[in-house]
């Protein structure tokens, strides 16, 4: 699609066939290494609970082996919620990697397609009007996610998308629903308050299988999506014109990025809350490892899945009488590293 | 001689004195009607000449007289400063980052307030007067602390390094926040009405304490604006033309942290006001921060006083939270703005 003339330092061509592609050196070591690191800690994770399982034991039950009380613990207790972190952690990152190349912004995040403040107000109105135990409140937080980034989109709409206006009516709109969030929490009683307010945090405790079924089967679709658009990606990072000018249908080829990151990013909400520092931190750590021009898509998504894991293992390890949600510690681990990753760098990093 | 060897004078663009004149001038005149209506409106509703009495001949023991000047006057002369330090530090923010979604609070200042809130309604600081000095502190020490990552690094605090730094400890920041409200319902009860942002219930000692910083910032406000001019063309470019970049960014960091600290100290983060008012503003008079900074602070403070007096208006007689007016009313109107062919100059 766009014919890289000269193919840049530190890039490998790949052939498939008529499609071709170069593959950093780096990319395919620092995408190697967080997927091995995100194995272990999902095998580690599994393990850590009130009954303990030794590594070797976890990884013998996840191929067919074990006694039953361990295959019970794994497979029916833990494993749901350690696969709701991995999928949640990279939808969210794919998206978020998504999102800020086409903005061509930095600080953007699934946040400012309104995505994440409709699915918010859907579910802290449910949860206020109905309680908590109300079954609706992941449909209300998909249904109220969908339908405020529908509207961003329309509202942006002026003869196509421009990426600039999107994100500014993305904040407009976004403030709109987040005052109704604000206007739901200072009307609810306090018991319902502090409900929301732990939706409101990201948790994926008490995920079950029935949660993770449909989040695996939209990674499942949206993920080949989400890298296959990076092939209009590469060219989006550019102006407008010199994006035309590459070849790119510019209209289209943005309404697939912006709904390929919605998607990703409604399905993640829906399932665990805003687990928000995710979609922003990860694509930037992930384009300082690998170094580039705009955010790895792959290799996010693969760093979203051990951030969010590893920040659930920790939430669940760490204080033994009451679990943090995993949104916090996300943050409070992500965040001290890319200020490390920032500090050390000497490299001029735009997007 | 002399004048022939002045370089040419630039053809006018649209935006030239004249009408960036009107547009300051216009502003001028919708703060003060603002302030007028902020002291005639409310539960009970005076006509303008009564406020006027209220305010030139205070006669004591007159209902109006009280009402203007013990309860009305000093929350007007709050969402005044409040509002022109938010408007006036959301043009230097969105200059310095060059980012049109920073908002003011974005380099630490809104989370480091929220923090340093709850350690004080931990610590049992009483009322919400009691929280500005906790609010303040907080703002000073964590925006310090953005600016101090973003320097620290080779290369300076570019915008992007400023912008990154800031959500990132932003994010950490407010972790701690949640986490602290996550285990005590009481805190919680008493925080949530602290984020959503008020003028209400601010004794009159509240203005007195936050104006000097607000006026000091502002001034430092007006003060880097040719050199925010200078730095919008890129640091290198910048450099070359005899800017002194870091004393630059830091000048301006320190004005938006006296600005945003002030504010949110007196009011609680109200920070979509920062965000939104400088694009109106730009809309107005260009990317030029000599007329976008006075420009923005005063559509800020305009846009807060009417805010604030629609918020005492629609559930009379009891009142909405200034903040969720801002957002409800303001987000749709900065939406068409943004919609307008030729609404938003970007950065």
């Amino acid at each position: 699609m766009t014919a890289l003339l000269v193919r840049p330092a530190g890039r490998r061509l790949v052939r498939a066939g008529r499609l071709s592609t170069t593959v950093s050196a780096r990319s395919v070591v620092v995408g190697a290494a967080g997927l091995a690191a995100t194995a272990a800690v999902a095998v580690v994770s599994i393990g850590q609970g009130s009954f303990t399982i030794a590594p070797a034991d976890v990884v013998d039950v996840l191929l067919g082996g074990g006694t039953g009380a361990q295959r019970l613990v794994v497979l029916d207790l833990r494993l749901p919620r350690i696969l709701t972190a991995l999928l949640v952690g990279a939808a969210l990152a794919a998206s978020g990697a998504l999102t800020q190349t086409f903005t061509r912004n930095p600080l953007a995040s699934p946040d400012v397609l309104g995505v994440t403040n409709g699915a918010s107000l859907g579910a802290v109105a449910v949860i206020v009007l109905a309680g908590p135990a109300s079954g609706a409140v992941p449909l209300a937080a998909l249904a109220g996610g969908l339908v405020a980034a529908t509207l961003v989109y329309l509202l942006a709409w002026r003869r196509g998308i421009d990426g600039y206006r999107l994100v500014l009516v993305g904040l407009g709109v976004g403030e709109i629903v987040q005052s109704g969030v604000s206007w739901f929490l200072v009307r609810a009683e306090i018991v319902d308050a502090a409900r929301a307010t732990v939706w409101l945090n990201g948790s994926v405790a008490g995920a079950d299988w029935a949660q993770v079924r449909p989040l695996a089967a939209a990674l499942a679709v949206l993920l080949p999506v989400a890298v296959a658009t990076s092939f209009t990606l590469q060219a989006l990072q550019f102006d407008d014109d010199v994006t035309r000018s590459l070849g790119v249908r510019l209209q289209p080829a943005r309404l697939a990025v912006v709904l390929t990151a919605v998607a990703l990013a409604a399905a993640a909400v829906s399932a665990a809350g805003p687990v928000e520092f995710v979609a922003f931190v990860v694509p930037q750590i992930a384009l300082r490892l690998c170094g580039g021009s705009r955010p790895p898509v792959l290799v996010s998504a693969i760093l979203g899945a051990l951030l969010v894991s590893a920040a659930d293992l920790a939430a669940r390890t760490t204080l033994p009488d009451r679990e943090l949600p995993v949104g916090l510690v996300t943050a409070i681990v992500g965040a001290p590293y890319l200020l490390w990753l920032l500090v050390r760098t000497n490299r001029r990093v735009s997007a | 001689m002399a004048a022939t060897l002045r370089p040419a004078r630039p053809a006018r663009s649209k935006r030239s004195g004249p009408r960036r004149g009107t547009a300051l001038a216009a502003l001028a005149t919708a703060v003060a009607a603002a302030v007028v209506l902020s002291l005639a409106v409310g539960a009970q509703t005076l006509s303008p000449a009564e406020v006027w009495h209220a305010v030139v001949a205070p006669e004591p023991g007159a209902q109006a007289t009280a009402i203007v000047r013990d309860l009305r006057l000093p929350r007007t002369i709050l969402g005044l400063l409040v509002g022109l330090a938010l408007g006036a530090a959301g043009a230097l923010t969105q200059g310095h980052t060059r980012n049109p979604i920073a908002d003011p609070g974005l380099l630490g200042i809104s989370a480091g307030a929220a923090f340093a809130v709850v350690i004080g309604i931990q610590l049992g600081a009483d009322a919400l007067t009691g929280y500005v000095w906790f609010a303040f502190a907080g703002a000073l020490l964590a925006s310090v602390l953005v600016f101090g990552i973003a320097a620290g690094r080779q290369g300076g605090p570019t915008p992007v390094a400023l912008a990154l730094a800031g959500m990132a400890i932003s994010s950490l920041l407010s972790a701690f926040t949640q986490s602290i409200l996550l285990a005590d319902d009481a805190s919680l009860n008493v925080f949530r009405f602290w984020v959503v942002g008020s003028l209400s219930g601010r004794d009159t000692g509240v203005a007195a304490q936050v104006s000097p910083f607000i006026v000091a910032g502002l001034l430092l406000a007006l003060f880097n604006a040719p050199a925010l001019n200078a730095l919008g063309l890129g640091e290198d470019v910048a450099r070359a033309l005899g800017q002194r970049v870091f004393a630059a960014r830091a000048v301006g960091v320190a004005a938006i942290v006296l600005l945003t600290g002030a504010a949110t100290a007196a009011c609680g983060p109200i920070g979509f006001l920062g965000l939104v008012v400088p694009h109106a503003a730009r809309a107005l008079t260009g990317p030029d921060h000599r007329w976008l900074i006075p420009c923005s602070a005063l559509a800020g403070a305009a846009v807060l006083l009417a805010a604030d007096v629609l918020g005492r208006v629609v559930v009379r007689p009891a009142e909405l939270q200034t903040g969720i007016v801002l957002a409800a009313v303001g987000a749709p109107f900065f939406i068409a703005l943004v919609r307008r062919r030729r609404g938003v100059v970007k950065l």
